[in-house]
């Protein structure tokens, strides 16, 4: 069982209280009319199935009733961080390649 | 028969408590101490079950979680049955009744058995599958006897009659294990400061401390653990779990611990305790110190009883005082297993030989009891056992371990004993759950737990530290580490003096040579549980199973309740032999939670019986059971489904509550729908973007019913929402789209549109809602209100505010029956009082209480959807013919309004609502029936839609129904068919949803 810190809160709590409601940082499209039947199929139906980090979106529902953003690990289940709302996340799978690179001597 | 190896004095055993119990039907006695498997053995019980596939004759091997044969069925009543209680792990007490859990007619003499002498050969991995596949339906046939060989215990079949429960807990430092690792970190932890659990699976705390030889400050070792133990129940800060097996380890250093706190006293817990309790706790770290099992070596018949686990002998004789035997011979890889034969001979017992596989051993214990005159062959091992239903004689060998063959055609030596050591198996199933893959470690021959991401460290036996006092030392220091890492700071400890031995390293030995093929040796069991042998794992591999996952799929290698505890090993090493790979090449297989049997009781908690889910009831539930009403779960809710007077089944009593709406007045308790309460200056911004229709001209006191639709255009809730003031609205929603709705609008409101000053409070529970519909409402509802009724100054889709039974209430005059209607709204602890004033009052109008059951009849003979129903999350608004609900103008492209614009959504043949009208009125449609329009064509049909509600109209005098059908706007007029199950077909028109009153008459008086 997993074991996540609500950002509105302040406390790490047992999943149980919350539900998972997908993957983050999809915004809808400001004009839905102007999308392609494509692109508006592409928003509403697909969605990343990745091995490693993933960005999702959780509500603590019996808590706060806050939406916030988990960024987790599929492989290990590790949440790395959560945070809010239009917020940006912090690791990345970019972020974490920059940082592995750096730790072997690469530079940019 | 009286305890004929009970040894006359030793162990931990009480002989002052004798303890009557029965196994098999035949009374024995044991003394308190005991565990079943002691006891048996006690008693010179050999044989205590039948094999899994052979039905060979199986006896006792190990004192603990890993024995794989004594998987006993315990109970003396048809409640109490518990199957899967290994006799090793299941304290005696006075009366217990205890059974083998195969063999027929009896263990002794198995029918089954000579089916495993003769066709034993005949029976390699896959046999059920090979034999037995065709005819392929008569598999069922051959299955149910082959279950019935084969099978290990049966659940009770009657309810249970104990109480079980959880415990949430919270701690610094979980040890795992109350061995010397274990007693060593929980003492650095406790001291430290930190909140400690210790949790042990046996009956005792101390592990192999209660039965080694070894000597702490030169005491016995058990001395000291009773010290530990004393010290740590002073501290405030440490709780301590005996019995209690640490069986899974889940994300985030989440542990579930099975406790069983009875099960020492009796087959069902004393009045008024709790059988078992499981512990969920979540630990800052965890220390895991949960020991290592010794190995057993695999040769020919090491499956008779009277082969046993070095280690386990031990254990018997010097912590429950029973020698297992007479005449003992070991078969050894290692110098460990030398303090049995030492142990053996304090006894008084005689050891027969030793036999051990390395050319000249040389270490402290081996020299002791060459002192002692034992003699040792070396450079030899077991090859084969003698015996059928005891052992009574093994053959020795001396053996080439490079080249893998005999070497000496070994001498036949009479004994009815013979224990086998070749090292010691980590127990890494915990450190492994999460997926943290074992590593092999050369030098003791052995897997070790390999990298965890979780915050857990291990320490003794488990890391592969098999000698005491670098074990404790290991304990100590992870205990003292887990502490600092937890935020505590680290307290200075001594650790007890142990006696320095010279030690030699083992040697690498799984399965022992035979001079015959593996193949054609007498079978060499790997897996004694689940019966299979090493002949079945070469042959696997011949096969083509080279994954270890596929090997022990094919032959069950580890399966079930074993888990693995004593054949994985073997098992690997057997088949990288056999693959000519490495074992680390060969890898290991997954380790999965439980690590033993928990029993449902314990899994289940209080969550069973009345208690197995929440229940929801309205305000006026007593009213309801009052008269009679047969209930309807909705959700968690309890609704009144109708109610029946004397005499009367679901569609006498539904035809007549329904009448009574139509012709006189009825009440219906719709408390259960969802209530949202809208409130901020863009709550009317916000409905507009939610729902289909529009909500910018909704005067203050006016409601209107909207649709709610999710992306893709699908309608997902409905109901109807009041303006209550210009920025204040109260939506409903389905009974059970409730809680949906309201996370639906709180994503869009914190992930799209946080910019809506908006904020929604769900009121379904703070209200509650009486609807009073039928002719005679208005005048009923006159006599307990101030409210002005009036047509016009009330008139329909409009509230008011007044008092109803003289208590505040608003009252909404919308209907979903079709008749003139009001709903009541009254805070829930007033609405009994009122609801029972408006009954007083509505004798003299005809009132009639009616269920959900007429709710939904008189809303279909007005073909009024209801959401979930009619509807299955591919219909659009236009597909329900509820394109008037649809705000095509609106200037914000609301939820839907994309989706529902997609080329498939506007294609003319898509499945659309209609009515059907039987063309035999008495006929009532099956909902769910496939329909088709011509009901001659052969099979399969063209199915071109479906029932969605159908009912038997009392006020039309016939049945109706409403169907989504191909293209059935366009088709209104023509006919469908519903073929059914039995070869029948009905015959329907197809026609509007709306049977009455289609000009709404009767709502607008």
């Amino acid at each position: 069982m997993l074991h996540i810190f609500c950002p509105h809160c302040g406390e790490l709590r047992s999943e149980e209280e919350f539900h998972a409601a997908g993957q983050a940082h999809i915004p809808r499209p400001l004009d839905p009319n102007a999308c392609t039947d494509e692109e508006w199929g592409e928003y509403i139906f697909f969605r990343d199935n990745p091995r490693g980090i993933h960005h999702e979106l959780w509500i603590h529902a019996a808590g706060c009733r806050q939406y916030f953003n988990v960024t987790r690990h599929t492989v290990t289940y590790e949440i790395l961080e959560t945070y809010k709302i239009g917020e940006k996340p912090g690791v990345t799978e970019a972020s974490l390649a920059a940082k592995k690179a750096v730790a072997q001597g690469v530079t940019a | 028969m009286s305890q004929i190896n009970r040894l006359s004095q030793g162990g931990r055993i009480d002989r002052s408590q004798p303890l009557s119990f029965s196994f098999n039907g035949q009374n024995y006695q044991g003394y308190a101490g005991d565990t079943l498997a002691a006891a048996l053995l006690a008693n010179g019980v050999d044989v205590v079950g039948r094999s899994f596939k052979y039905s060979r004759p199986r006896g006792i091997v190990a004192a603990g979680a890993e024995e794989p044969n004594a998987v006993l069925q315990i109970g003396s009543t048809e409640a109490a049955q518990i199957p899967n209680v290994r006799a090793t792990q299941q304290a005696l007490y006075a009366g217990l009744v205890a059974s083998s859990v195969n063999g027929w007619p009896s263990v002794n003499t198995d029918l089954m058995g000579i089916l495993g002498k003769v066709g034993g050969g005949m029976m390699p991995p896959g046999f059920y599958y090979k034999t037995f596949m065709y005819p392929q339906n008569l598999w069922l046939t051959y299955e149910k006897y082959i279950r019935k060989a084969a099978g290990l215990g049966r659940a009770p079949k009657e309810n249970d009659p104990d109480s079980y429960d959880y415990m949430n807990q919270h701690c610094d430092v979980l040890v795992v294990g109350g061995g010397a690792a274990g007693l060593a970190a929980a003492l650095a932890a406790g001291r430290s400061g930190a909140r400690v659990i210790l949790a042990d699976e046996q009956e005792e705390f101390g592990g192999s401390l209660l039965s080694t030889r070894e000597t702490l400050d030169g005491k016995p070792a058990s001395d000291w653990a009773a010290k530990a133990i004393a010290e740590l129940e002073k501290m405030t800060e440490v709780t301590l779990l005996p019995r209690a097996t640490v069986n899974g380890y889940h994300d985030h250093n989440f542990l579930t611990i099975h406790q069983r706190l009875t099960d020492h006293l009796g087959e069902v817990a004393p009045m008024g305790q709790v059988r078992q309790r499981m512990h969920r706790v979540r630990a800052k770290r965890v220390v895991l110190a949960t020991g290592a099992h010794e190995r057993p070596l695999v040769y020919a018949n090491n499956d008779v009883p009277g082969n046993m686990l070095a280690d386990a002998v031990s254990t018997y004789v010097r912590r429950y005082g029973v020698a297992p035997g007479r005449q003992l011979v070991l078969s050894t890889t290692n110098d460990y297993a030398y303090r049995v034969v030492l142990d053996w001979l304090d006894a008084g017992q005689q050891v027969v030989a030793v036999a051990d596989a390395r050319s000249n051993p040389r270490g402290a214990w081996v020299e002791e009891a060459r002192k002692r005159g034992v003699r040792i062959l070396t450079g030899s091992a077991v090859v084969e056992a003698r015996g059928s239903k005891r052992v009574n004689a093994a053959r020795i060998c001396a053996i080439d371990l490079k080249n893998h063959t005999v070497a000496s055609p070994g001498e036949v030596l009479d004994c009815d004993l013979i224990v086998s050591s070749g090292g010691y198996s980590p127990v890494v199933h915990l450190a492994s759950h999460l997926g943290g893959k074992p590593t092999w470690q050369e030098d003791i021959l052995a897997f070790v737990p390999g990298e965890g991401l979780q915050k857990r460290l291990c320490a003794g036996a488990v890391n592969g530290i098999f000698a005491l006092g670098a074990s404790l030392a290991d304990g100590f220091e992870a205990g003292a580490t887990a502490a600092a890492e937890a935020g505590f700071k680290q307290v200075a400890g001594s650790l007890p003096k142990v006696e320095k031995r010279h030690e030699e390293p083992a040697v690498a030995l799984f399965q022992v040579p035979h001079d015959k093929s593996t193949a054609r040796a007498p079978k060499q069991f790997v897996d004694l549980q689940n019966d299979v042998t090493a002949a079945g794992i070469e042959l696997a591999t011949r096969e083509g199973f080279e994954s270890v996952e596929h090997v022990k799929r094919y032959t069950a290698l580890g399966f079930g309740t074993d888990q693995g505890k004593l054949g994985n090993i073997n098992g690997l090493a057997i088949a990288a032999r056999s693959l000519g790979i490495s074992i680390p090449e060969m890898g290991t297989t997954m380790f999965r939670p439980n690590y033993t049997p928990v029993t449902f009781g314990a899994l289940a908690g209080r969550n069973c019986g009345p208690l197995f889910e929440a229940k929801r009831y309205t305000a006026m539930q007593a009213w309801h059971l009052q008269n009679g009403a047969e209930f309807e779960d909705v959700g968690q809710w309890k609704r009144p489904w109708y109610f029946p007077k004397a005499g009367e089944d679901l569609h006498a009593a539904v035809a007549r509550e329904c009448l009574a709406v139509r012709n006189a007045v009825g009440i219906l308790d719709a408390s259960t729908l969802g209530k949202i309460d809208i409130q901020g200056p863009d709550a009317r911004e916000f409905l507009n973007r939610v729902y289909t229709n529009a909500w910018t001209k909704l005067d203050v006191g006016k409601a209107r019913y909207g649709l709610m639709c999710k992306e893709d255009g699908m309608v997902f809730d409905d109901g109807v929402t009041a303006c209550l003031a210009d920025n204040h609205f109260l939506m409903t929603t389905t009974t059970g789209g409730a809680a949906r709705v309201l996370e639906w609008l709180e994503i869009y409101h914190q992930t799209e549109w946080p910019e809506l000053k908006v904020y929604f409070t769900s009121v379904t529970d703070h209200w509650a809602t009486m609807t009073l519909s039928g002719p005679n409402s208005r005048k009923l509802l006159a006599e307990v209100t101030d409210i002005d009724l009036d047509k016009d100054a009330f008139p329909f889709m409009t509230w008011k505010e007044g008092k109803v039974g003289g208590v505040p209430a608003r009252v909404f005059r919308i209907s979903f029956t079709g008749e003139l209607s009001y709903e009541v709204n009254i805070q829930a602890d007033y609405a009994l009082a009122v609801w029972e004033k408006i009954i007083a009052a509505g004798k003299k109008h005809g009132l009639t209480p009616y269920g959900t059951e007429t709710m939904h009849v008189l809303r279909a003979e007005k073909g009024f959807i209801i959401v979930g129903q009619d509807t299955d999350g591919s219909v659009t608004p236009d597909d329900l013919g509820m394109g008037w609900c649809v705000g095509r103008s609106k200037p914000f492209s609301w939820i839907g309004w994309r989706g529902m614009n997609r080329e498939d959504c506007l294609k003319e043949n898509r499945k659309q609502l209609v009515g059907l009208k039987p063309v035999d009125p008495n006929k009532v449609l099956p909902e769910g029936a496939q329909l088709v329009f011509d009901p001659k064509q052969s099979i399969p049909m063209t199915m071109v839609g479906h029932v969605t509600s159908s009912y038997m109209s009392s006020a039309l005098n016939y049945s109706l129904a409403m169907a989504l059908v191909k293209g059935g706007l366009k088709r209104i007029g023509e006919r469908v068919f519903a073929p059914l199950v039995d070869g029948s077909v009905i015959e329907a028109e197809i026609v509007s949803p709306v049977f009455y009153d289609p000009k709404g008459d009767r709502q607008n008086v």
